[in-house]
């Protein structure tokens, strides 16, 4: 009987696990490790975040959906790998620390078979002065809609704002909060939500709302903008975006590191090198990512850290990671079996694999601050991403050494992607968007770098409608409800 | 003699600032269009049929 561990419970983390233990059946054992008791559809976060939807709407317990698939469900957070074992055993481990299940703070070791690192991001608050409050959480002065607390938090701090300004102006802040990124979707849903729930609220008139983002042109996304097909015309989605925000009175300032902040005042860098200053009354700001910070160990204990994980803590895979300028980047730079090069019983999934580099285009201010978004990794490559996985994991098992590893590379993937404008069965509004593929190939697609074909975007009600089914379908998905398997990722 | 305005509501926010001034702003069908039943019922069913053929591309 072989065991497969998968450390994460995200979108990537449960697809593995799920679709492994499907596949594998009783013969084999498999574990998920993660710190949180609940599952959380977090594309819904956002409205939580504006009051249009209940915390207990975009979660569920994950122990009765593992007791159900017959899942070995630690909620523990990992802390160390062991691929080569310890002293008197080769088996390789991991070790964790329990924080539930009635064991918060014991320690154990779990050997495993395969490893599976699909632990997410870090929120990492504390890379800007005010962000977090010093020991790795978010601090006093912003609001966030990472988790779903986080949104809780951040409806009840909006709803502050909203009674303030039938009196008075308030100014509303919305972005990311460092230089580095990502994830400014989330961001772009939030802004224009707040924007859309104001207007009902009758308070619209009183709120200054300001978009702040270190893209470096509006619409960038992270994965340097993308190209479509509108009215006989290939635009960039610079120019749909600026239009959303003008049509919406919502002023913006790109090209941003926010480097410090402080009660209702922020301090930022520009592209430019020059320094200014945002004040505001309410401010959400996307922290930077890194890796959870995971710790790795040969067998006489010396720290290998550095050789299993990327600088920023994500975890290395069959990527290319020579450094070479933005002109030499190629689509073959990026993984496509998600297996670490010096432990084949590796892999990791979703945001915790390290990118060989950035998608946007890299720009640093004339000081040195690097301001760039860096590589979004959603929910549909981390799903599709955990299930190849899953797949080659079950593959190694049953067929041994020789099986045949899945592939699935970002540079020959799409991304379906709805971004929220505001909720309503009849006056919701979101963005419907694909590309493909998630990382441009220029060498295949001259010009764009990706198919204009099935690259496209627009705003209205349906792109809501999607996005609302979309919030039943996946939560449907994840509870291993009868038909799971048909739902695509 | 007074001089008479046209005041188009969805062109204001041009005059703004520089930035709103230099991007398209919809108009008053372009922005009907995007809560119109009819429409946007034909324009969900394209767009899921667009979905799922990048869906299928990546699987």
């Amino acid at each position: 009987m072989a065991r497969l561990v998968v450390m994460g419970g995200g979108v990537a983390g449960h697809t593995t696990a799920t679709f492994a233990k499907k596949w594998l059946g009783n013969d084999h054992e498999v574990v998920v490790v993660t710190p949180n008791s609940n599952w959380n559809w977090i594309p819904s976060n956002i409205w939580v975040g504006v009051g249009e939807m209940k915390k207990e709407e975009v979660v569920f317990p994950l122990a009765p959906v593992y007791a159900k698939a017959g899942i070995d469900y630690r909620q523990a957070k990992a802390v160390s790998i062991h691929p080569e074992g310890k002293e008197g055993s080769d088996k390789p481990f991991i070790t964790i620390e329990y924080t539930g299940q009635g064991k918060e703070g014991q320690t154990e070791e779990i050997e495993y078979d395969y490893l599976v690192n699909a632990t997410g991001p870090k929120l990492n608050f504390d890379a800007t002065p005010g962000l977090g409050d010093g020991n790795g959480q978010i601090g006093p002065n912003t609001v966030s809609v990472c988790t779903a607390d986080h949104a809780v938090h951040a409806y009840s701090e909006l709803m502050n704002i909203f009674e303030k300004a039938k009196t008075e102006k308030q100014k509303i802040l919305i972005g990311t909060g460092h230089g580095m990124c990502t994830c400014q979707g989330a961001a772009f849903e939030y802004i224009f939500n707040i924007e859309h729930e104001a207007k009902k609220a009758g308070v619209r008139d009183n709120l200054e709302i300001k978009w702040i983002s270190n893209e470096s042109f509006l619409g960038d996304f992270g994965m340097g903008g993308l190209h479509m097909k509108v009215g006989g015309y290939v635009v960039s989605s610079k120019l749909f975006a600026e239009s959303l925000y003008a049509e919406r009175g919502i002023e913006w300032l790109i090209g941003a590191h926010v480097n410090k902040i402080e009660e209702g005042k922020l301090e930022y860098e520009l592209l430019d090198g020059t320094i200014g200053e945002e004040e505001f009354d309410f401010a959400m700001l996307i922290p930077p990512f890194s890796g959870v910070g995971l710790k790795a160990y040969d067998k006489t204990g010396e720290d290998i850290t550095d050789k299993i994980f990327a600088a920023n803590g994500f975890m290395k895979v069959d990527a290319d990671y020579t450094p070479k300028p933005y002109e030499e980047w190629k689509a073959d730079d990026w993984p496509r079996k998600y297996q670490n090069p010096d432990y084949s019983n590796i892999f990791a999934a979703g945001i915790a694999f390290a990118p060989p580099h950035l998608i946007s285009k890299p720009a640093k201010s004339p000081n040195g601050t690097p301001i760039n978004p860096t590589p979004p990794r959603t929910g549909m490559p981390s799903g599709i991403i955990g299930k190849a996985v899953a797949h080659s994991i079950c593959n190694l098992i049953k067929d041994g050494e020789n099986a045949h590893i899945h592939e699935a590379s970002m540079a020959e993937m799409g991304a379906a992607c709805v971004a929220s404008a505001g909720k309503g069965v009849f006056s919701g509004q979101a963005a419907a968007m694909t590309v493909y593929p998630v990382v441009p190939d220029f060498d295949k697609y001259p010009g764009t770098g990706r198919d204009t074909d099935y690259t496209f975007g627009e705003i209205g009600l349906a792109g809501h409608w999607i996005k609302h089914i979309l919030h039943f379908l996946f939560i449907y998905k994840a509870k291993l409800k009868p038909g799971w398997t048909l739902i695509p990722e | 003699m007074a001089t008479e305005k046209k005041v188009v509501a969805e062109e204001q926010n041009f005059a703004k600032n520089d930035a709103f001034n230099l991007t398209m702003i919809p108009g008053k069908f372009a922005r009907k269009l995007r809560t119109c039943i009819i429409y946007q019922f034909i324009r969900f069913l394209i767009i899921n049929i667009k979905m799922i053929i990048v869906v299928q591309k990546s699987h």
